[in-house]
């Protein structure tokens, strides 16, 4: 099935309002994708370190349990971290979300077909690692049925998958220095910087 | 058996205990590791302290992630993990290295002292080079009392300081892995 969705209007209607949510971003589009909705200190956005981005959730999320943690990632990062959906599964924490834009491809590197472009189902894969609640996204109706989730009570961990249209947009680039990322970050929650 | 050597064998066998409450002492609230026999005591005193959120890993890198994660949140976290492990967190290093995220992990060793099994020896002789390669600071210990004074220490220097560092516990601080 060739999705329609385009993956900037996806996250901006995820972050749409998005009140104090706390964002960690994969590398490469989603980064891009995240940056391109408006800067916010209150987004990490990862440049490298494949397949960290849900388990940096994860951390952020069991250390500021009355917080809204979003991940937001792409397909080819999250499945590095495949192992990593057992880990989430298990530790349970009630306000992680994450969303994976899945174009299906590996779409930094040339666009190669990638495993959920041959038919791996990441949201099943979370549903038997024991993930509460999943979802597959497949129209905008079902993103802002996503992004009021993001709001509702905690019932987490959940895991979506959003099937998007596979193309590379022009790139809308964070910040680079990772330490000022993290810095701005904390800033936001009071902590030091120094 | 003179009162020297008494104390020296009380330490050898409650080290884990003792480097629990430094641990405790030092800030730390979260922690995460792969099993291993010479960390099972300290996993336990973790584990069953209410204060502290322990998470149990399916590979050693997601222990980095999760450690960059819970600092951006405020909190203090250590990773343990055995030699073999560090060969599975080389690219993840990247996160604290270049973000200079405060990393702790606490290395049990294998493959260096009475190891009876070869698959262990490469990645036990490697390790030390490994981190330094990527850009982890590696302090060694060879006897429990070295730990103990190297532990507060390095806590200060990851959370304080903003460095990246490993402890590698010698394997004659475990003694021979029982087969």
């Amino acid at each position: 099935m060739v999705s329609p969705l385009d993956r900037r209007a996806v996250v901006a209607e995820l972050l749409r309002d998005r009140g104090d949510l706390l964002v960690v971003t994969g590398l490469g589009s989603a980064s891009y994708d995240v940056h391109a909705a408006g800067d916010d200190p209150r987004n990490y956005y990862l440049w490298g370190a494949m397949g960290s981005a849900a388990l940096v959730g994860l951390g952020l999320a069991q250390v500021q349990p009355d917080r809204r943690v979003l991940v937001i990632t792409g397909d080819g990062e999250q499945l590095m971290g495949l192992g990593g959906l057992a880990t989430i599964a298990i530790a349970r924490p009630e306000n992680l979300s994450i969303v994976v834009i899945d174009n299906g491809h590996f779409g930094e590197t040339g666009m190669q077909t990638s495993h959920t472009g041959f038919g791996l189902r990441l949201h099943e894969v979370a549903s038997a690692c024991g993930f509460p609640r999943v979802d597959h996204a497949v129209t905008m109706d079902d993103v802002a049925a996503l992004r009021d989730l993001l709001h509702a009570p905690q019932t987490g961990p959940h895991l979506a998958v959003v099937s998007v249209k596979a193309e590379n947009l022009p790139r809308s680039l964070p910040p680079r220095d990772a330490i000022h990322i993290k810095n701005r970050f904390r800033a936001t929650l009071g902590l030091a910087t120094a | 058996m003179t009162d020297t050597e008494l104390l020296e064998k009380t330490t050898a066998k409650a080290w884990p205990d003792r480097l629990y409450a430094q641990l405790r002492a030092g800030g730390v609230t979260h922690t995460s590791y792969v099993p291993d026999a010479g960390h099972a005591r300290l996993i336990d005193l973790l584990r069953s302290d209410s204060e502290v959120t322990a998470t149990v890993l399916t590979t050693e890198e997601e222990g980095v992630a999760l450690a960059a994660g819970a600092w951006l949140g405020g909190v203090r976290s250590v990773i343990l993990l055995q030699s073999s492990g560090v060969g599975n967190c080389i690219n993840m290093l990247s996160l604290p290295v270049i973000a200079r995220f405060p990393l702790l992990m606490l290395v049990t060793m294998r493959g260096e002292w009475g190891e009876f099994n070869p698959w262990q020896v490469p990645m036990g002789q490697a390790t030390e080079d490994a981190l330094r390669s990527i850009g982890v600071r590696v302090f060694r210990a060879e006897t429990a009392e070295e730990l103990l004074a190297i532990v507060p220490a390095a806590l200060v220097e990851a959370f304080d300081a903003d460095q990246q560092i490993a402890i590698l516990i010698g394997q004659r601080v475990m003694g021979e892995k029982k087969w």
